[in-house]
């Protein structure tokens, strides 16, 4: 097994998603959450916990959205309390550009 | 693009150039049927993203010589799969060169697969549509008093169309619109996080022991996913690795882990580093899957509109492998028959829709979605994802190790690795039947 140096370069969330190509709607964004929502049911955890591009995170007990960073997997939709979260796809031509898939 | 309330503008209204989408149109236009694929992402492909490994033999039915034709990457001939802990592994390596003759399964990345795919479309007569993005279905009453869709809104534009096929993805807006599809339990579904590595062509080949256009795929399970139940993949493309983890939500959600977490253990795993190292990163995506198995498999058909590809929930994860391509293409050519049968015989309600489910139930499809009916279920036995593998390395440890002290028995071995892991023998008799019935 290998290690030491001869590993694939560790790389952060920001890092990764800087090698993709995004078209980022400035005017709208396609997700929205219900603050209130999110604490009673739990779905601000839940939804921090499984998107991979760190879309979501907490401060002092409301749940920031960087909607650019999204990678469209509805993820975090499949987790939410119903309510909590609205999420639909960006509009047409907009949001991330797989290159490679 | 409006028109008058009477007539529709097209015969049928595919929503999503994806592998369903893109065989379902080509199939109708060859047939003279007057087709929109509608694709939200501005080139098809654009928007998809899957693990790759494409079991195409049923592609071949449709187009015969696709293997010459399509951005195909390697023809996979290598299956290996590992059984990976903290600090050892177990493989499991099956290679066959006749795998390669007809092709069995080739490794495909969507972003210029996708785009062939819906070329072929193109080329015999669909209009495709790329970078609109479907909002809602336009329904009426039907004949029967039931609902029926007869075509789409996109922003402020309407078309009309006699059948509608759905073939949207996982994520399936559309079907769940209008009832078709319920919210879906965390159990049922997955997300894949992937990334692509670029590695030259010389470093493929001689860490994963192929040459010329052949190719491995390595399923790894165990530690790579801090034990949550799923898996990690590595699949060999020309000239690059498309590797990630698939984590099933409920259980990601109980682990107390989050999936970037997971992604990055997966990806600096001491253990797969010998394949990894010195790649870079091209590309990073998610994407879910459906693994509810046939359970999720609700209505497929409604007057007027068919649900096909993933967004039926058609998608198998048997722990090894992920199947959802190949099932996209079987419900497309089911799909596409059973338009061209209801419009011709002038009835596309539910009723002159219904050969799509009789063709899917007699097809491979349906076939493996009730063989695997139980595989969800058996994954869910989260011992296969931890104990398992370190109960393996364990008794190779003490048959590989030769420290000095005399051999056991490769059977006493096992007896007492047995006895040190948490693994009862009965369990490992359930698992093990259970594991057998499912796959
Ligand atoms: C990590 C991972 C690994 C996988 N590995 C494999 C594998 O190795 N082998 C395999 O066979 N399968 C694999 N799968 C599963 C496979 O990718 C899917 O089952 C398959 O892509 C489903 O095809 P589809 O045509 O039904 O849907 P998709 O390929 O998802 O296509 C849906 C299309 O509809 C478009 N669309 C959606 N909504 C709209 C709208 N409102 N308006 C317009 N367009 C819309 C999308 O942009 C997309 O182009 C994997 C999946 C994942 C996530
Ligand atoms: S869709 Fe996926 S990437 Fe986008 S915010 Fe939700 S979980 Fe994150």
């Amino acid at each position: 097994m290998g290690g030491g140096a001869s590993t694939v370069k560790p790389t952060t969330v920001p890092e990764r998603l800087a090698v993709n190509s995004f078209r980022v709607d400035e005017e709208e964004s396609h997700i929205v959450v219900d603050q209130e929502l999110c604490r009673t049911t739990g779905s601000g955890a839940a939804i921090i916990a499984v998107c991979p591009a760190g879309v979501y995170s907490e401060q002092d007990g409301l749940i920031l959205v960087d909607h650019a960073a999204c990678l469209e997997c509805g993820t975090c939709l499949a987790v939410a309390a119903p309510g909590a979260l609205t999420w639909r796809y960006p509009r047409g031509g907009f949001g991330v550009s797989f290159r490679e898939g | 693009m409006t028109s008058d309330a009477a007539g529709p503008d097209f015969d049928v209204v595919v929503v999503g150039a994806g592998i369903a989408g893109s065989v379902t149109a080509y199939r109708l236009a060859e047939r003279g049927l007057s087709v929109v694929l509608i694709e939200r992402g501005d080139v098809p492909g654009s928007k998809n993203l899957s693990g790759g490994v494409l079991y195409g033999r049923v592609l071949e039915t449709v187009f015969p010589h696709y293997l010459n034709e399509a951005p195909v990457e390697r023809r996979i001939t290598r299956h290996v799969t590992t059984f990976l802990n903290a600090d050892s592994a177990v493989s499991l390596d099956y290679s066959a060169d006749g795998l390669a003759e007809p092709g069995n399964a080739v490794t495909v990345l969507r972003a210029k697969f996708d785009p062939w795919l819906a070329g072929k479309a193109e080329e015999a007569g669909a209009f495709l549509m790329p970078g609109v993005r479907v909002d809602s279905l336009l329904t009426g009453p039907g004949l029967d008093g039931a609902t029926t869709v007869v075509g789409v809104r996109a922003g402020d534009d309407e078309l009309r169309a006699r059948v509608v096929v759905a073939a949207d993805g996982v994520n399936s807006f559309l079907a769940s619109s209008v009832g078709l599809r319920q919210k879906q339990p965390t159990n049922h579904l997955a997300v894949g996080v992937k990334a692509v590595i670029r590695l030259p062509r010389a470093d493929i080949e001689s860490r994963f022991g192929v040459s010329g256009d052949r190719g491995a795929a390595h399923a790894i399970v165990g530690d790579c996913t801090l034990g949550i139940g799923g898996g990690g993949f590595i699949y060999t493309n020309t000239e690059s690795l498309s590797l990630g983890v698939v984590l099933r939500l409920d259980d990601l959600l109980r682990s107390g882990h989050t999936a970037i977490e997971v992604f990055e253990h997966f990806t600096q795993h001491p253990g797969l580093q010998q394949y990894l190292h010195g790649g870079e990163l091209i590309e990073y995506g998610s994407h879910l899957v459906a693994e509810g198995g046939y359970p999720m498999v609700g209505e497929v058909a409604m007057n007027g509109m068919l649900v096909a590809g993933e967004s039926a929930g058609l998608a198998i994860n048997s722990g090894l492998t992920v199947r959802g391509m190949d099932l996209a293409i079987g419900s497309a050519i089911a799909a596409s028959d059973a338009v061209v049968e209801a419009v011709a015989a002038g009835d596309t309600s539910k009723a002159g829709l219904a050969g799509y489910r009789r063709r899917l139930d007699e097809s491979f499809v349906m076939q493996d979605m009730r063989t695997s009916a139980r595989a969800p279920k058996f994954l869910e036995r989260n011992r296969m994802y931890g104990p398992y593998g370190e109960l393996i390395a364990d008794v190779l440890q003490n048959a590989f190790s030769l420290d000095g002290t005399p051999r056991e028995h490769l059977l006493n071995v096992a007896r007492h690795a047995l006895r040190r892991s948490p693994l009862t023998l009965r369990q490992l008799i359930s698992d093990g039947w259970a594991g057998v019935r499912a796959l």
